[in-house]
């Protein structure tokens, strides 16, 4: 079962990849090839539920030197469970979606193709029972990711954010080699069992590290952090993602929100073994993920396009799991995981259902008013925002108010910062999600070059989907809150995650949740008496203050630094040794050197052959001449 | 009276193949004056063979000489043929623009 459930995408993705052209139902082959892997993996989430199953399948073994031994393996645990699930059911479903909104590209076989692709690479990474397989399968959604967002080759943009995502996923990579590095030179391996049982031999280790004498484990976490960074889109490294929004919407919904970028989450919570030991780095964790929240939230307050605004929504979001794991509740983050990918999968659906309706229009500006043409899709967005801002019953309250009370159960200096932030966070994202609403879907009808007569509903193929979506963004909190993170949660979860200290279940003070309630519902009223009714407060506000308004809307002016400080120099360099070093020293006396000097002299020599017959016989007997003289002479 | 001895033979060998030599490229102007001057070498050549025959009562000269003759006349026959021809295809024997074996 579990070798179904990961190669079922592999061969989809080579049918699909390589005969796609000549099948005639390939997206639905390719579609229900993953739909069977989705139901297979809720049949194993169903077996650990009940029966705590674990396993550990062999698939091969990968390196075998001596002691260092690295298979490719399916190992199954509750982690992965949920895991496999998020993964293959909400791949399965927005690869139907694809079939209705990519079905006017040519290139839709290779769509699928990589789409499936990621699948199996998600998969991959998720089921490795050791670093290196992980960091196979990390490399391969990194690929992936890359091709799906260049999807659309002819676009600059597209290209160029797709560099953009690989570069600077590069960075955190680094970062995460460096911490397997570490762990294989202190612990003579990369199995998860084998380093998670050496890890607590090794909690008072002082190495030198670039000058500087850390803890070890404080080391290795700092440096898978930062992989985790990469990959998860937190602040300093998430310039990419908003920009990853270039790629079509279902890759959007598929890898930038609801899978690849909790990878690096989920690779925390995996080490969470090794992350119990550091307390600093747990800190670091925290701050990181706080900050993330509090400035993706900003930003995306001020956004005009309608991709944006969930993407930094999608990073704000990261940011809250991350800081979940912070404060040691992993758990919770892995809860959150599992909620957010539903709602903001509907969420980006539900955006690429709108982009549809209005011909590729994605600048909320230029939308409104079309609620009543559109109901579905109105629904649905609805429902999406509703779960995303947290409010009561839908599946995001039960997760964020977990969040927000493991932080200030945390009964730290540090942990209340992170409530703190948390629920203003919050209030936040509430307050831009209703904006996307209003925006979009009431007020005047604003777009010029699309008469509202025209605007329409979105196909049922695609329609379809995003409700399945839609029913998981209602249920999945109620259903799973007490699995999850319930006072028995424990009995699910077993041995997958580590706890060092134990969770306080005690109920938090009554004024918390209601406070979090309180801001979420009334940021509705909030939102539409400032977008919709009276919107000459917020332009005389953004004209007064227009400093912060460009500072939000500019992104904190983080790529405007980063160009400065990185790009720009390093063009330099780049332009310098490409002048200098390579066109006038290396091509000047190599290659392109020889070649003239050839040229010179075959040229000199060309003009030796004449073609008269009497100068060849002149130079015959010229040549006969000396040739005798000498002859003679000696 | 002067006895006309080897010496004067082989001068006048000397002589018409140095003619024959010169007129091959100090030529500029007909593919047919380079033919008679290549007949000229051969020529030369055939004086000096006689010449020796005779001076060292040796006959194999001269038949060789005949041989010589022989094939010569052939290879004028072969000669003209090709310039024929070739003044078919370019209508002009000028050996100036003869230059076709120009890299």
């Amino acid at each position: 079962m579990e070798y179904l459930i990961i190669f079922l995408p592999l061969i989809a993705s080579i049918t699909s990849g390589f005969f796609g052209k000549y099948l005639r139902f390939n997206d639905f082959i390719v579609s229900f090839l993953i739909l069977i892997s989705a139901i297979l993996s809720i049949f194993i989430f169903y077996d650990v539920i009940i029966n705590n199953y674990s396993s550990n399948k062999l698939i091969f073994n990968w390196i075998s030197s001596g002691n260092f031994i690295v298979n490719w393996s399916i190992n199954v645990d509750a982690l992965t469970s949920v895991m496999l699930v998020v993964v293959s059911l909400i791949s399965s479903i927005i690869h139907f979606y694809s079939i209705g909104y990519m079905s006017k590209d040519q290139h839709k076989p290779r769509f699928m193709a990589y789409l499936s692709l990621f699948t199996f690479s998600m998969l991959v990474l998720i089921t490795s029972d050791n670093f290196l397989q992980l960091f196979f399968g990390w490399e391969g959604v990194g690929l992936c990711s890359y091709l799906l967002i260049g999807f659309w080759y002819h676009k600059t943009a597209a290209n160029s954010a797709a560099t953009k995502a690989f570069i600077v996923n590069r960075v955190g990579d680094f970062g995460f080699a460096i911490g397997i590095f570490l762990i294989f030179i202190f612990c003579r391996t990369v199995n998860f069992d084998e380093v998670f049982y050496l890890i607590p031999s090794l909690t008072n280790k002082e190495i030198f590290f670039l000058g500087f004498e850390f803890n070890l484990i404080t080391l290795i976490c700092f440096m898978l952090f930062f992989g985790a960074m990469g990959k998860s889109a937190q602040i300093f490294l998430h310039t990419w993602l908003p920009d990853a929004m270039e790629g079509p919407t279902p890759v959007s919904a598929l890898i930038h929100a609801a899978t690849m970028v909790t990878a690096g989450v989920f690779l925390i919570v995996r080490c969470s073994p090794i992350f119990e030991y550091s307390e600093t780095a747990l800190n670091f964790i925290t701050l990181v993920g706080m900050l993330t929240a509090f400035f993706a939230a900003t930003v995306a307050l001020v956004q005009n396009d309608i991709k944006k605004i969930i993407a930094y929504s999608t990073c704000s979001q990261l940011g809250y799991m991350f800081f979940a794991v912070g404060v040691g509740a992993y758990h919770v983050a892995i809860f959150h995981l599992f909620t957010h990918a539903f709602f903001k999968a509907l969420l980006f659906l539900g955006s690429g259902c709108v982009i549809h309706s209005f011909n590729n229009e994605q600048d909320i500006r230029l939308m409104g008013g079309v609620w009543k043409k559109i109901p579905y899709t109105y629904i649905l967005m609805i429902i999406g925002t509703l779960a995303l801002t947290g409010f009561p019953f839908l599946s995001g309250y039960y997760s964020k108010d977990a969040i927000i009370e493991s932080a200030y159960f945390k009964d730290s200096t540090i942990g209340y910062y992170a409530a703190f932030t948390g629920i203003g966070v919050a209030f936040l994202t509430s307050i831009y999600s209703w904006r996307l609403i209003f925006k979009t879907f009431h007020g005047k009808y604003k777009n010029k070059k699309n008469s509202f007569n025209k605007i329409h509903e979105s196909p049922l193929i695609m329609l379809l989907p995003a409700s399945i979506l839609g029913i998981g963004s209602i249920l999945t909190g109620i259903l799973f809150k007490d699995l999850f993170i319930g006072e028995d949660n424990y009995n699910f979860w077993g041995n997958s995650i580590l706890f060092l200290k134990n969770i306080l279940h005690s109920h938090p003070p009554d004024w918390l949740p209601i406070t979090i309630i309180f801001l979420v519902t009334v940021a509705i009223p909030i939102s539409y008496y400032l977008y919709i009714m009276n919107e000459k407060v917020l332009t005389n506000f953004t004209i007064k203050n227009k400093k912060f308004y460009n500072f939000f809307l500019n992104k904190w002016y983080f790529d405007e630094i980063y160009d400065f400080i990185f790009i720009k120099p390093i063009k330099k360099l780049g332009v310098f040794f490409w002048h200098k070093g390579d066109v006038k020293t290396i091509d000047r006396f190599g290659p392109d050197g020889l070649a003239k000097l050839v040229k010179r002299i075959s040229d000199r020599s060309v003009n030796f052959q004449s073609g008269y017959i009497y100068h060849y016989a002149f130079i015959m007997l010229i040549g006969l001449s000396i040739l005798l003289t000498y002859l003679i002479v000696y | 009276m002067i006895e006309i001895g080897l010496g004067h033979y082989l001068t006048l060998g000397a002589i018409i193949f140095s003619i024959g030599v010169l007129g091959i490229f100090l030529n500029r102007k007909n593919v047919i004056i380079i033919l008679m001057s290549i007949e000229l070498i051969l020529l030369a050549v055939n004086i000096n063979l006689v010449s020796f025959s005779v001076y060292l009562q040796d006959i194999v000269g001269q038949v060789f000489v005949i041989f010589i003759l022989t094939v010569a006349a052939a290879e004028a026959a072969i000669g003209l043929a090709i310039i024929v021809i070739y003044y078919k295809n370019k209508g002009s024997i000028n050996v100036e623009t003869i230059n076709t074996l120009k890299g």
